[in-house]
């Protein structure tokens, strides 16, 4: 059980995506322009990385990996089938992302429109994918340990958009110089975020 | 037959290849492909690799989505456009392990990262789906350039300074060091590659005045 928490706490500081890792970054700079639609795509965000982490956790590993196939046969214990990753892991994610935008329609139509285009794009965004690649490079033990690191680096990243969103909406009112408002900035105070965020990178839990 | 035939380097061919590079930049104005180049800048080796890779799945992807246009279902096109490019992205990544391992591990998992980088799907959605094959190749080109220069830029500062070498060669001589001058540590993490793209955007914007945003 600690060590579950470790992972989780870890993924959400520590390796936090965008600060971190840079995964996300255009829906992260593209959605940050207000605090409501950040919510919904972070919230959106962490039930996707939740879903897929785990799944992709399992097909890794009884269907992917090197020797994962001797559950069917013991002569299978060569085959690797870890070049299907990217094609196998994206469509798991494209599917998830139709479920949750099917969910979001029927629970919320008000936040269904205001993400708009973002929520299908969800299914290409860096985070979600590097997601699955990190936990196949990792290696988790259990399923419960990717779930935690699933769950962790989706709340990791709902921290980060609203983070920068709430800041972008009060600096809308600094003297910014002109050809550094709007996008110049917000790549300036994401680095300076990054900067207070690695100030995690010596706890030990 | 068309009597009319475009030339194959028109000033309309030509723009293709030019705009990307400074006023519709992927990165700087499209904001677009952001995660990768941020992440793979460190140094100048990976980030040339990063940039050669993603132009090949880039022009080779225009190509084909550009000649499958007209037989595509609307319903579906994400899918197919990201099985093409999975499946380009798989092929580059077994050759990069064939010819640069030291390299593509240093890359890890943003050479499958290539799959989801926006531009990719980003010029497939805008351009490739409504253009014949050849300006689609071009526009793949153009917009990949586009981003492996800024990608080149990132990496040279960020080398530089954080390392004292350019390309793996030191650059740095001896005797700055002895003078106290150190190694800019901020420089190989992350959030440095944030500013720097910060700076790049500020220069850039500076000087081209139609770039600036108003709100």
């Amino acid at each position: 059980m600690e060590n579950l928490v470790n992972i989780f706490v870890k993924s959400v500081f520590i390796d936090n995506m965008i600060f971190a890792y840079f995964l996300g970054m255009c829906s992260y700079l593209a959605v940050s322009k207000t605090v409501k639609t950040s919510t919904g795509l972070g919230i959106a965000v962490i039930f996707v990385l939740g879903f897929t982490v785990p799944v992709d956790y399992l097909i890794e590993n009884y269907l992917l990996k090197e020797g994962a196939l001797v559950w069917l046969s013991e002569s299978f214990i060569d085959v690797d089938l870890s070049f299907l990753s990217f094609i196998i892991f994206i469509a798991i994610i494209a599917s998830m992302v139709q479920l949750v935008e099917m969910i979001i329609e029927k629970f919320s139509p008000t936040l269904y429109s205001s993400l708009g285009i973002f929520l299908p794009l969800i299914a290409v965004n860096c985070a979600i994918l590097g997601g699955s690649l990190f936990m196949q490079e990792r290696a988790y033990n259990n399923i419960a340990e990717a779930t935690a690191f699933g769950l962790g680096s989706g709340v990791g990243w709902f921290l980060a958009i609203v983070g920068i969103a709430a800041i972008r909406e009060k600096i809308r009112y600094s003297n910014v110089p002109d050809p550094l408002k709007g996008l110049g900035i917000t790549f300036i105070i994401t680095g300076l975020m990054g900067i207070a965020f690695m100030g995690f990178m010596g706890i030990k839990l | 037959m068309n009597a009319e035939k475009e030339p194959l380097f028109s000033s309309k061919n030509i723009k293709l290849l030019t705009e990307p590079m400074n006023d519709s930049n992927p990165i700087t104005v499209q904001v677009l492909g952001i995660c990768s180049a941020l992440a793979v800048t460190v140094k100048l080796k990976p980030a040339f690799v990063m940039a050669l890779s993603v132009m090949v799945v880039m022009a080779v992807s225009n190509v084909v989505i550009s000649l499958l246009r007209k037989t595509v279902p609307p319903r579906i096109r994400i899918i197919v456009q990201l099985v093409v490019i999975a499946a380009m992205v798989i092929l580059v990544d077994q050759v990069l392990k064939a010819f640069v391992f030291d390299i593509s591990k240093q890359l890890s998992v943003f050479v499958g990262l290539i799959i989801t980088n926006c531009i990719i799907m980003g010029r497939l959605e805008a351009f490739a789906l409504s253009n014949k094959p050849w300006q689609s190749f071009l526009d793949g080109i153009g917009n990949a350039a586009g981003y492996g220069v800024i990608l080149l830029i990132v990496a040279f500062f960020r080398e530089l300074l954080g390392s004292g070498t350019v390309w793996g060669f030191k650059v740095i001589p001896e005797s700055v060091y002895d003078f106290g001058y150190e190694n800019n540590g901020l420089m190989i993490l992350p959030p440095m590659a944030l500013i720097v793209v910060g700076v790049i955007i500020w220069v850039q914007r500076a000087k081209n005045k139609k770039l600036v945003e108003s709100n």
